[in-house]
């Protein structure tokens, strides 16, 4: 049988990619898997009895090495902001590459607290920056001090000791840029450095508060117990600047999304499901009903979501004990057609996640084409014609090019860079000041634009002779011919609509990151927890794969 | 040190800010990256050119041909972005000149760019200093000066057709030495050792 990719014109849009969830493809699972062999290790510990200096830790294989730099330092109540605008953290990280001197220490000790108006050199690989969680951070303290372990209940309210609040990589502030790094084995797959400080950084805040509370009593002190470590991750605060980055990486986008949507239809066309293999996803989806239940945010928008899906997956579980065996052929496509049928986009998009996770075979292949050279894709052919151009925007943009751009409401947003931090932000174009400065993130439009204005050109027109006089558009002919190879490229959705969320663009991305526990706290930010349940790195070597799905305490 | 991300970003920002489209930003952000990676001065240029920008006029050439003359000095950014546009008609002729252009060390990238997607070798002369273009994936070049380069009087562009360097009789000459990393052939060694079997058609 030959179950067909999913059509980008309905996954593509906004309040689809906005419910997706983590899956066995997410970079933080992939980055676990592809690390389980390294030696972890502590190479410095240097904090005073407030937990205040600087560690260091370490992955290692053959002679390669990659080591995160940590500063903790005392900051005001005042100061602490999870803004990007704040000039002051907690907590500065970097991971560098190689095993760092004390000369290179030093030099990060100058910069990397400082963040984004430090400097970094193409020896540091991703840079980042945590607060404490004021809710529960005193509170582990005060107990480990005193011989007990915290409030579980508190915990599993937060989920995390530290708040990272962002995490660069890629040539930003002068770290390495990613040429200089792309041809190593152990970092094919996005994100997988930006990952391993994620990880480290999760050590480090289990280290920092066992270490504070034995100096604030040394006889009685226990350590944090690993159980509860486990059900810890690290939170993030994340803002508007993800938004344009799915937009200005075209291939990349398309890249997860094909993996994504390639392993669902070779996971519907699975004749025979044996055993083992339905076992494995009905465990998952039972397990995994008790942390969806934990799962709290105090935006109704995701709170009516959550209760959606709750209330789906108890459908859903009511199917498959009453009216389904997994004897029948294509026991996955069934179930698929089933949900799209009956249940909401997040919770299909859940159980296209779980569906992902007997099927290693299937799965860990796609891994490795999740990343893209996208100056490959850069130039335009300017040998091809108007013809051609007009039939990729009928095509592939046939919903786009229905909107009609003429009225307010279609038009009203526009996106921007602040000046203060180079922070990208949303306003109103018809209340705020400075849409004369629009970043080219309004894609739709000028892709309506371009349809409109290639329909009164003659079709044997070379796209060529046409720029001549069209470099307006430039940026969206490019994007047209991108789309014509790679059909998940582009957002099917208008990004200046007055009903937009751009917490959906967000959403998107921290999926494929294998954040869980979205907790939008507006239209235009969120938290997220990562590594929420993961192995600790003295079990990477032998550690349950589908760890995320475990019940948490 | 700047990474090359961070001289792609800004050099297509400050491309924007002074009036090219978003499209044309993007060309400049990826050739400004490629100068600096080839050891050209990009950047030291480019902020040269944009602070001349808009106190000069320049000639924003449409469409180009063998022999391009202007009394204006010719935009090195629309130039090089029409001859990428147009390289599909440009590649017809041998060789194209122009003269007259500002800061000609911000058109090299284009035509860098160029001979990858065309795939062939150019020859460069900007007045005394020659380079080579290999495919974008070097510049070899007598051009050492990490300055700014205000204005080219002359500047021409050969395309190289897809020659050997080298003669049939070096060749053959080298092929032969090849071969004696080979087993001499024998009966035996056709009849034990082939995996394709003893005809090609059994």
């Amino acid at each position: 049988m030959n179950v067909e990719l999913r059509d980008p014109k309905i996954i593509m849009k906004l309040s689809k990619l906005g419910s997706f969830h983590q899956s066995k493809l997410s970079f933080l699972r992939s980055f676990l898997n592809e690390f389980k062999d390294w030696n972890y290790s502590r190479d410095l510990f240097d904090l005073d009895e407030n937990g205040y200096g600087r560690a260091v830790y370490s992955f290692s294989k053959n002679n390669r090495t990659y080591s995160l730099v940590c500063f903790s330092n005392k900051i005001k109540d005042e100061e602490r902001s999870d803004r990007v605008i704040a000039t002051k953290w907690d907590a500065a990280f970097a991971l560098h590459d190689g095993i760092p001197t004390k000369k290179d220490i030093e030099r990060l000790f100058d910069n990397v607290p400082k963040q984004e108006i430090g400097r970094m050199s193409y020896k540091e690989l991703t840079l980042s920056r945590a607060n404490k969680s004021m809710r529960i951070f005193e509170h582990v303290i005060e107990s480990l001090s005193n011989g007990k372990q915290p409030d579980k209940l508190s915990l599993s309210k937060v989920g995390y000791l530290y708040r990272t609040t962002a995490v660069y990589g890629s040539g930003k502030f002068g770290l390495a840029d990613r040429f200089r790094i792309k041809n190593r084995k152990e970092i094919y797959g996005p994100f997988r450095l930006e990952m391993m400080l994620v990880y480290l950084v999760r050590q480090f805040t289990f280290d920092q508060v066992n270490y504070i509370a034995k100096c604030k009593n040394p006889k009685n002190a226990v350590e944090l117990d690993s159980n509860i470590c486990r059900n810890l991750g690290i939170g993030n605060s994340t803002g508007l600047g993800m938004a344009p980055f799915i937009v200005n990486h075209p291939t990349l986008l398309n890249n997860w999304i094909l993996a994504r949507e390639t392993s669902l239809k070779k996971i519907r066309e699975i004749k025979i499901v044996k055993n083992p293999e339905s076992n494995l996803f009905l465990s998952c989806l039972n397990k995994s009903l008790k942390n969806v239940k934990l799962w709290n945010s105090e935006s109704d928008f995701q709170q009516k979501k959550i209760n959606n899906l709750i209330s789906d997956l108890e459908k859903f579980i009511s199917f498959l004990q009453a009216n389904f065996s997994f004897d029948t052929e294509y026991p996955f496509n069934e179930i698929y057609l089933w949900c799209e049928k009956k249940l909401s986009d997040e919770c299909i998009e859940y159980i296209v996640s779980m569906m992902m996770e007997p099927f290693n075979e299937i799965v860990n292949p796609l891994i490795k084409k999740m990343s893209s050279e996208e100056e490959k894709h850069f130039s335009i052919p300017t040998n091809r014609n108007i013809s051609d151009l007009k039939n990729i925007l009928e095509d592939k943009y046939s919903e786009i090019i229905k909107i009609d751009f003429s009225k307010k409401e279609r038009n009203q947003n526009f996106w921007f860079i602040s000046k203060n931090k180079e922070e990208p932000r949303i306003g109103d174009r018809f209340l705020n000041k400075g849409s004369e400065l629009e970043q080219p993130l309004a894609i739709a439009r000028d892709i309506k634009k371009l349809y409109e204005r290639i329909l009164v050109q003659k079709n044997s027109l070379t796209i060529g002779k046409f720029l001549t006089d069209n470099n307006d558009l430039r940026h969206v002919v490019r994007r047209a011919f991108i789309i014509e190879k790679f059909p998940y490229s582009e957002i099917q959705d208008n990004t200046i609509d007055s009903t937009l969320m751009p917490i959906d663009m967000l959403r998107l991305k921290l999926s494929f990151f294998g954040a869980v526990k979205f907790d939008p706290r507006s239209d235009k930010w969120l938290r997220i927890n990562m590594f929420q349940g993961a192995p600790l790195p003295h079990e990477l070597k032998s550690f349950d794969e589908h760890w995320i799905y475990n019940s948490l305490n | 040190m700047k990474s090359l991300s961070e001289i792609d970003t800004i050099s297509k920002r400050a491309s924007r800010s002074v009036g090219f489209s978003w499209g044309i930003a993007e060309e400049v952000g990826k050739n400004t990256r490629l100068l600096e990676m080839f050891g050209l001065p990009g950047i030291k240029n480019l902020n040269y050119y944009f602070k001349i920008y808009k106190k000069q006029k320049f000639q924003n050439i449409s469409l180009i041909s063998k022999s391009n003359i202007s009394k204006i000095p010719y935009c090195p950014i629309i130039t090089g972005v029409n001859f990428l546009d147009q390289i599909n008609i440009l590649k017809e002729y041998d060789e194209i000149s122009f003269e007259n252009i500002a800061c000609p060390i911000l058109l090299i990238p284009f035509l860098s760019r160029t001979s990858e997607i065309i795939g062939k070798k150019f020859f460069l002369r900007i007045d005394k200093n020659e380079f080579l273009l290999n495919f974008n994936q070097s510049i070899y070049s007598n051009y050492f000066n990490k300055e700014i380069w205000e204005k080219a009087e002359k500047l021409k562009i050969i395309f190289i057709e897809n020659n050997d360097l080298f003669s049939e009789n070096e060749w053959k000459e080298i092929y032969k030495l090849s071969e004696d990393i080979f087993v001499e052939e024998t009966d035996e060694l056709k009849q034990k050792t082939a995996g394709a079997g003893l005809t090609d058609n059994d």
